[in-house]
């Protein structure tokens, strides 16, 4: 949030308002939003929890008690073991460091990629602008699961290609949503200005236009981490994604399909925390768009 | 508009010319190819064999080439032959299409049935219990993974309640009307949850920003009926930019497909993009791939127009 105290357009300034109140402005209507602050938290404590795991779960995530196969959950299992014998909630740790690292990391490749074409298209407009633009069309036609599935072959189960690869396929929203907004501020003087004094284009892209595209950047890269998780999860979940014995919490659904029927927490559990991450994902995603807007009445 | 239909189709020839060289590309440099099928099969194969194998397929020939030719031979009809089976890709897919077609066709009416009525109410009874209900109900329905829900669904109603088939399109040896039905509903009801999240809160938003127009307020004024004034007045406004999301939603069903027939063993065109993956039989996955864009584009297209024709302050000029 350091950027938002630095990216007052001169319109804002001439009310002479100091600096920090920017940052003070935003907090005070994003604590408004009791259900974003209570989502926010418990992410934190999500991130936390799993990112302790190996010194807080209570097994190791591969570790096989053949006199525990398939118990419900019990004192000493808390959510149950799976057909080997291991531990549920140790795996759902474990998983989560997957399924968060995935989420978090595709959105950010996203959103990086989508801010700078759409900037990009909109700064120079143009046949660059007609480029980039038929290009997304393109990318926003080819049905998105299916070209995962296919692309998901080249990865081999390799994480970092992972994260690559949903990245590369969920910029495009934000490319829409930021050149639009670019369209909108480079008419702007403060930019006119920026152009007189001699400034880069690069530096006009992202010192000058990007911080104020800041609201459709920030919103789109936490929904995105939602769209990410529930992909990894699809993915691995067809047996195309995370490959065991690593542990994601898609691939822990598809160990559970199959018995399912008679020992239902392993298909519950699992999928309660990617339902909760997601949910948390979306409500501070509202919240921020409601924080940011500088529309929103304080 | 015969003009702007006119214009809006020829802009789509450079748009699927595009789509069909990524999806070429893409295939193109996916590791393993016929041969791969071989290795993984764990026959040994002479090279010879293989040889021949690649010219019968002009797999020999540079890449453009084997681009033209696929992609000229698409456009009269001829998507290639499936690796596995050695069968025409079209008759393939063809044969598999209905399922696919009358799941989402099924999943469209179902989520428009739902969702439109849910967001009507709630944007008119705004802050009810019912509207408090549909909003926490959509949210749920964004966050939960597709699979998941049908996972859960199957448990309770195939499983333990015995009230529904698992899997499939008809139990064997029973071709009744009402099998075929009851193996349509929990797929039908998975594949839809997620656009009657979407529609629902479009619906709601939409009839929220007209429900206080002036000739909302006029057409009371004048005496109408409150039915007349919410049904007649403000939900056909309200349903304009609705229906253009619902039209442009047909093309994420798609997607949906594939891991709803997968789940219910739904032989349609999803399961078997799925089953080909796994063969890595990519002449099919890139005719399923190229049918589905093509719907997307044209989908998004009859959106545009129906956007027109609902709006006649909309000019195309």
């Amino acid at each position: 949030m350091a950027v938002q105290g630095q990216t007052i357009t001169p319109s804002q300034d001439m009310t002479s308002r100091p600096a920090r109140s920017q940052r003070s402005l935003f907090w005070h209507k994003f604590r408004r939003h009791k259900l974003a602050v209570l989502s926010g938290a418990v992410l934190i404590f999500f991130i936390v929890l799993v990112a302790l795991a190996p010194w807080i779960a209570p097994y190791t995530f591969d570790s096989i008690d053949t006199k525990n196969i398939r118990k419900p959950p019990s004192l000493a299992h808390i959510m149950g073991s799976d057909d080997l014998g291991r531990d549920l909630f140790t795996r759902i740790l474990y998983g989560g460091r997957i399924s968060l690292t995935i989420g978090i990391f595709s959105a950010l490749v996203a959103t990086v990629v989508g801010a700078v074409l759409g900037a990009v298209a909109a700064f120079y407009g143009g046949w660059l602008d007609n480029i980039i633009m038929r290009l997304t069309d393109v990318a926003f036609a080819i049905p998105a699961l299916p070209l995962l599935i296919i692309l998901s072959s080249y990865a081999n189960s390799s994480i970092p290609i992972m994260i690559l690869i949903i990245g590369a396929l969920s910029w495009m929203g934000t490319a829409r949503a930021i050149r639009g907004v670019v369209l909108s501020i480079k008419e702007q003087e403060f930019l006119t200005a920026a152009r007189a004094i001699g400034v880069s284009d690069r530096a006009m892209i992202f010192r000058h236009i990007l911080p104020n595209a800041i609201t459709p950047i920030i919103v789109g890269a936490t929904l995105g981490v939602g769209n990410a998780i529930i992909t990894e999860s699809s993915l691995s979940f067809l047996g195309l994604g995370v490959a065991p014995p690593t542990p994601s919490w898609g691939n822990m659904l598809q160990d559970a399909q199959s018995t399912m029927a008679t020992k239902p927490w392993l298909t519950i559990f699992p999928g309660l925390a990617i339902l909760i991450t997601v949910l948390c994902v979306n409500f501070l995603g509202d919240g921020l768009r409601d924080a940011l807007d500088p529309r929103t009445k304080v | 508009m015969a003009r702007y239909t006119q214009r809006r189709l020829l802009q789509m020839i450079p748009l699927l010319l595009g789509i069909s060289m990524i999806i070429f590309l893409i295939i193109q440099a996916a590791p393993g190819g016929p041969e791969a099928i071989f290795l993984e099969r764990g026959t040994f194969v002479d090279p010879q064999v293989i040889e021949s194998f690649r010219r019968r397929l002009g797999l020999d020939q540079p890449i453009y080439i084997q681009y033209i030719r696929w992609f000229g031979a698409m456009l009269s009809g001829d998507f290639g032959v499936s690796f596995s089976t050695g069968r025409p890709v079209a008759q393939v897919i063809l044969e598999r299409l209905p399922a696919t077609v009358e799941l989402m066709a099924l999943s469209f009416v179902f989520a428009a049935i739902a969702a439109l009525p849910l967001g009507i109410y709630s944007a008119y009874r705004q802050y009810s219990l019912l509207d408090l209900s549909a909003t926490t109900f959509s949210f749920l329905g964004m966050a939960m993974p597709v699979f998941w829900f049908g996972l859960i669904l199957q448990l309770v109603f195939a499983v333990r309640l015995g009230w529904l088939p698992t899997s499939g399109r008809t139990t064997v040896g029973n071709e009744s009307l009402w099998n075929q039905v009851q193996h349509l509903i929990l797929p039908a009801v998975v594949l839809s949850i997620r656009q009657i999240a979407g529609w629902s809160r479009y619906m709601r938003a939409s009839l929220l920003d007209i429900i206080h127009a002036d000739y909302v307020r006029t057409a009371r004024a004048k005496g109408l009926s409150e039915r007349t004034v919410i049904l007649g007045h403000a939900v056909k406004n309200a349903l304009i930019p609705v229906v253009s999301i619902m039209a442009l939603d047909l093309a994420g069903l798609f997607s949906g497909a594939v891991i709803t027939e997968t789940i219910f063993g739904w032989p349609g065109i999803g399961r078997l993009f799925v089953q080909s993956m796994f063969a890595r039989d990519y002449p099919v996955l890139m005719g399923i791939l190229m049918i589905g864009s093509f719907m997307v584009v044209f989908f998004n297209l009859m959106a545009d127009l129906l956007y027109g024709w609902l709006d006649p302050r909309i000019s195309y000029q």
